[in-house]
This record gives C-alpha cells, sequence and structure tokens, in this order.
C-alpha cells in the first residue's frame, strides 16, 4: 500500500508544480482579462466535439458491427480500406473541403471532426468484436441466442475494453484538433491560440493551448473511467484453486 | 429417442466445387437415458455430425429426427433452446456472473426472477458448488474444473431432455477429469437425460458410454456397447483404434458381480469330513465358509484339514479374507487388488456382504475370452466343469 501511496502523492505534486508553472507562464491577469472568453470558448469548444464525437459513435459503431458481422467477412477488409483512406486526409484538408460545400461555419467544422474521430472508432470496434473468443460466439449460438443477442449480450460486452481504447485515441484527435476550425469560422479555443499568434500575445495563446490540453486530459479521464466500469468484470480477482 | 438417418455433409471447396464428404450417409438410433459417445481421431467427421443435430451446422442431405420430429422442420433457435450444449473451451461467458450464465436460456424462454434464481441453486447444489459463495462471481474466478461444471449445469438449467457435448471434459486435467466424468455419470444416470458426447478418447468412451459409435473420413464404422466394440472390433481400423490392449480394456467394463463364477460355499458349523469330501469331489484347495445369513466369513485350505478328525467343526480351522471385492467393483481394480496382494482368487461380496462367488484369474481369462460382449454369461467354476 505504502509504495502505491508515495507513488499517488509524487504523482498529484508533480502535477500541481507542473500546473502552478504554467498558470506562473501565462500570468493570473491574462486569465483574468480572458475569463468570459475562456468560459465562451471552451463552451463552443466541446459543443463542437461533443457534436462531432455523438455523431461519429453513432456511424462508427454501427459500421464497425455491421463489418464484422459473418455475412460480410469477404469484403471487411476492403472496407477498412476506404476508411483508412479517408484517414489519411489531414482534418486541415478536410476543413478545405467541407468549407468548398457548406460554407464557413460551424457545420463544416463538425463535419471535418467526425470524419477525423470515425476511424478510430470503426477499426477498433470492428477489430474488438472479431478478436471475440469464438467459443464464446459458438456457446451463444449453441445455446440458442439469436444474432441479435449474441451481439447485444456477449459479442459487444466482450469487445468494450478495445473499442473503449478507439473511442479515447478519436476523443485525444478530436479535441486537438477542433481548434483548427476557427480558420473556417467556427469558435473554439483556436479562437484564443490563433489570435494570440498573430497579435505576437503568447500569453493568450498558451492560455488557449493549455484549456485545449486541459479539456482534452478531462475528457480522457471520462472515458476511461466509463471503460473502468464496462469492463469491471475483467478485474484482477484472486482465482481460487479447487477441484 | 433421437435418430440419425442418412445423414451426410459435403462442405464447398473454395472454387466452388464440392469435396469429399465430412460426414457421409451416417444413420444410427440413440435410445432415451443413453449416453452415446461419438468416438474417432480428428476430422473423422464426430463433431460435424453432433453439429448437424442443433443445426449449428446444416445437413446436405438426411434427417435427424428427435422424438420423431424431423429437426428441419423445427426453428433453428428455438430447437437449440431445447437441447443442451456444452462445448470444450466451456465458452462460459466472462462478462456474465455464475448466476447470470446459468440461467442464460431459461432468461430467453421467459422464466420468472424468481424460478431462475431457485434454478440456478438446485443445479449448483447438483454439481456440489456452494451457491451463496459462487453464485455472484464471474467465470474468471473460479478453477478450470469449477468452471466444466458450470458449463454442464448451464446446459441444462431449461432441463432439456437431449444433451450435446462436444468433448466437454478435453480441457481438464486428467485428476480434475476422472472426478467430473464420474459426477456427470453420477448425474446423467439420475436425470436420465439422452446424452450425445464427441470424444476422441478411447477410455472416455469406456467408461461413460452405453453406446460408442467409431467414425472415420466420415463414415459410422461401428456402433455399439463398448464393450462388444472391445469384444470384436468390425475391422482393421476399429481394431487399431481401441488398442492392442483392447482386451485389457475390457476389464474395465465388467463388474465383480458378473464375472465371479458360482463357486459354492459351506455354512459355519460343517464337519471337517464334509468340508473335505466336498473340496475334493468338486478338485479344489479351499472352501469359502459363510454363516446363517449368507455372509461370507472366512475360508478354509485343503491343505489345513490332511490330519484333521473328520468329526471336528470346521470353525478352528477358518481363515479371514486378506481382501474381498464388491459386487459394483470393474475387474480393473478387482484384478489389481489380486496381484497386490498375490491371491490367484477373490470372494465377491455384495453391499450387504453376502457371498457371491468367487473371482479368480481363470474366470477372468473365460469372460475375457468371450466374445458375446455385455450378454449375460454364467462362468463355472474350475471344479464344476468336469
Amino acid at each position: 500500500m505504502t509504495p502505491t501511496l508515495l507513488r499517488r502523492g509524487c504523482g498529484i505534486l508533480c502535477a500541481v508544480i507542473f500546473c502552478w508553472l504554467i498558470l506562473k507562464w501565462i500570468g493570473w491577469a491574462t486569465i483574468v482579462e480572458f475569463r468570459a472568453d475562456l468560459l465562451f470558448y471552451t463552451g463552443q469548444h466541446l459543443l463542437l466535439v461533443l457534436i462531432s464525437m455523438a455523431a461519429a459513435l453513432v456511424v462508427g459503431i454501427a459500421a464497425g458491427v455491421g463489418l464484422s458481422r459473418p455475412s460480410m467477412a469477404g469484403s471487411a477488409e476492403r472496407f477498412m480500406q476506404v476508411f483508412n483512406i479517408a484517414n489519411t486526409v489531414p482534418p486541415m484538408a478536410v476543413l478545405a473541403i467541407a468549407l468548398a460545400f457548406f460554407g464557413i461555419g460551424a457545420i463544416s467544422a463538425v463535419l471535418a471532426l467526425w470524419l477525423a474521430a470515425l476511424l478510430p472508432i470503426v477499426r477498433n470496434t470492428y477489430q474488438g468484436l472479431r478478436n471475440v473468443d469464438p467459443a464464446l460466439k459458438e456457446a451463444a449460438k449453441g445455446l440458442g441466442m439469436r444474432p441479435l443477442q449474441s451481439l447485444l449480450k456477449v459479442e459487444l460486452p466482450n469487445a468494450w475494453g478495445v473499442i473503449m481504447n478507439g473511442i479515447r485515441i478519436a476523443l485525444a484527435i478530436n479535441v486537438g484538433s477542433a481548434p483548427i476550425s476557427f480558420l473556417i469560422g467556427a469558435n473554439s479555443l483556436g479562437n484564443l491560440i490563433f489570435p494570440g499568434i498573430y497579435l505576437n500575445n503568447a500569453q493568450q495563446m498558451l492560455l488557449g493551448a493549455f484549456a485545449t490540453a486541459a479539456l482534452a486530459l478531462v475528457l480522457d479521464g471520462l472515458a476511461a473511467l466509463i471503460s473502468h466500469c464496462l469492463t469491471a468484470f475483467q478485474g484482477n480477482g484472486a482465482v481460487e484453486e479447487a477441484a | 429417442m433421437i435418430e440419425l438417418d442418412a445423414l451426410s455433409k459435403v462442405f464447398p471447396t473454395p472454387k466452388g466445387g464440392s469435396g469429399a464428404p465430412a460426414v457421409d450417409n451416417v444413420s444410427l438410433t440413440v435410445q432415451k437415458g443413453e449416453l452415446c459417445v461419438f468416438l474417432g481421431p480428428s476430422g473423422c467427421g464426430k463433431t460435424t455430425t453432433l453439429k448437424m443435430i442443433n443445426r449449428l451446422i446444416e445437413p446436405s442431405s438426411g434427417r435427424v429426427l428427435i422424438d420423431g420430429n424431423d429437426t428441419a422442420e423445427m426453428d433453428k433457435v428455438e430447437l437449440r433452446r431445447s437441447l443442451g450444449y456444452v462445448i470444450q473451451q466451456i465458452g462460459l461467458f466472462p462478462n456474465m456472473t455464475i448466476e447470470q450464465n446459468i440461467t442464460v436460456v431459461p432468461r430467453m424462454l421467459g422464466w420468472s426472477a424468481q424460478r431462475m434464481r431457485e434454478r440456478a441453486r438446485e443445479l449448483m447444489a447438483m454439481v456440489a458448488l456452494e451457491p451463496g459463495q459462487y453464485l455472484s462471481r464471474y467465470p474468471r474466478e473460479l478453477s478450470g474444473g469449477q468452471q466444466q461444471r458450470i458449463g454442464v449445469i448451464r446446459a441444462l438449467a431449461a432441463d432439456p431432455p437431449l444433451l450435446l457435448m462436444d468433448e466437454p471434459f478435453g480441457a481438464v486435467d486428467p485428476v480434475n477429469r476422472s472426478v467430473i466424468q464420474d459426477e456427470f455419470l453420477q448425474m446423467q444416470r439420475t436425470l436420465g437425460k439422452t446424452v450425445i458426447m464427441v470424444s476422441h478418447d478411447i477410455d472416455e468412451a469406456i467408461k461413460l458410454g452405453d453406446k460408442v459409435a467409431l467414425f472415420r473420413s466420415g463414415q459410422l464404422k461401428q456402433f455399439a456397447h463398448p464393450d462388444r466394440l472391445l469384444a470384436d472390433p468390425s475391422d482393421e481400423f476399429v481394431r487399431a483404434f481401441v488398442g492392442a490392449d483392447h482386451t485389457l480394456k475390457r476389464l474395465l467394463l465388467i463388474s465383480a458381480g458378473d464375472a465371479a463364477d458360482d463357486s459354492p460355499s459351506s455354512p459355519l458349523g460343517t464337519r471337517v469330513g464334509d468340508a473335505r469330501a466336498r473340496m475334493e469331489e468338486e478338485d479344489r484347495r479351499y472352501l469359502v465358509i459363510s454363516d446363517a445369513a449368507g455372509k461370507g466369513v472366512g475360508f478354509v485350505r485343503r491343505h489345513d484339514l490332511r490330519h484333521v478328525d473328520d468329526a471336528t467343526p470346521i470353525d478352528t480351522y477358518l481363515r479371514e479374507f486378506s481382501t474381498t471385492a464388491e459386487g459394483g467393483e470393474n475387474l480393473r481394480v478387482v484384478l489389481s487388488r489380486m496381484y497386490e496382494c498375490n491371491t490367484s482368487w477373490l470372494p465377491v461380496v455384495d453391499d450387504n456382504g453376502l457371498f457371491m462367488g468367487e473371482v479368480t484369474q481363470e474366470s477372468i481369462a473365460a469372460y475375457l475370452s468371450t466374445r458375446h460382449g455385455a450378454s449375460e454369461t454364467s462362468i463355472k467354476a474350475p471344479g464344476a466343469e468336469v
């Protein structure tokens, strides 16, 4: 117990010192000055992330599930290539393309963020479901589960760990890419970063960047917590040896 | 009762053609309450045949009849819910507690929560696992043997009349396997379930099977009682598969009571003269003595009585049995004990200690040299043959 506590204590201490140094660097005056902007743009940033992530979750998990069905076994990899190619297009380029179709504003930004978040979710959902022990699937089928019952009661619960990893990667990409959407006129923490760069205001830029990083860490922590709850049955309890 | 009628399965080859049949025209009938073992080497079609019964694999041709109903006309899912299914990898769902695992099928059948809870406790008691201790645990917290037991009772949860088992005890270590096999056999006899079990282990088939179906390259080579299989292999393949020691393997199947000869016994108080006369008449060197109730109490040796007066009661010369055989023990155990005690015969006693006859090395040899399998034999004591 003691070494664990010691390690945790050290970690927290380091984090506190790190935050204090950053705040010191940004300067308390800057935070007070941009207080209203910070709150507003954090809210706008969150909104972009939540909408695009929600859309990516719905489409990504559905596509992953669809591709992992036995009837798709022959063509699943080809479809995955389509997602792969889509993912190699950088968010900047997607922003530009989206701008051509939807014009300036949040819709283009959401579209670009959605696309960026999609692949890790599809890939991990597909892999997670495919890697579920075939014995479990056979047992589910043999006991008389219908395909949907097998998916919901056996396959998805046993793939959550892998799927949640994909969601966390997507979330990190999403939160980190959202500031760029400033360039096409959507509101995000980029509205602090880019003007900071243009006006050579390092404090303002750092404030935006630090807020983005903090947001990414908090959301990732939340996702980790959900993941932990979903896979609680995999805990490390002692195995009792008995005949 | 379950009937396989000219069942065949041909898997399409990747090129679109059809290869050699995986299962070729298999017909057999398993009676209600019987435990039938599908036996054979890898790739012989035994598992494919089993999976065609619950339609995890659809037959190419032929029919499966359960109590006269063609399974092809039933809903696949309903059919599977009405049959128990156990797989080698056990396949407990790691995301469900033991109780949720056991009640998977009852829940799909819409049982009430109360009924499911009671059923789970009843089943746990059947495999001697403490419900309070285990029901709320997850599968990973149980040992391999415990998981295997849960796998079996999960299949039994909705009380299906027929249980299909695909190498159910293959993943358990040998010591636990033997224990679980014994438990399972006991349970099967008590519940009267019809069981079809796939195995590649001849010893398991002999131990558990009422009938053994031996497969090779998709064909059913022999379908018979295990003793029949060992005593009278139908061809060279069967002979090779059951092993060069197939005659010795039969020892497992024969109980001491069945192999006991009709040796006589004399009551306590018999006079030495009468006993000696009897032994001489039947050409015996010893004679078992029983009490009034028929319990074997010991024996006398002819050698000991050589210079004794005819009128003396025999009781003085009574020797105690060094060891006895229970009527229900198999001959392998009995023979092992005979060698251990360096004796050529053992008195066989039933549950109440009543003398049933003797097992001698001659009587075992006589039994094993017969080919009539499980049918009744009456073995003559050596002296009585003349």
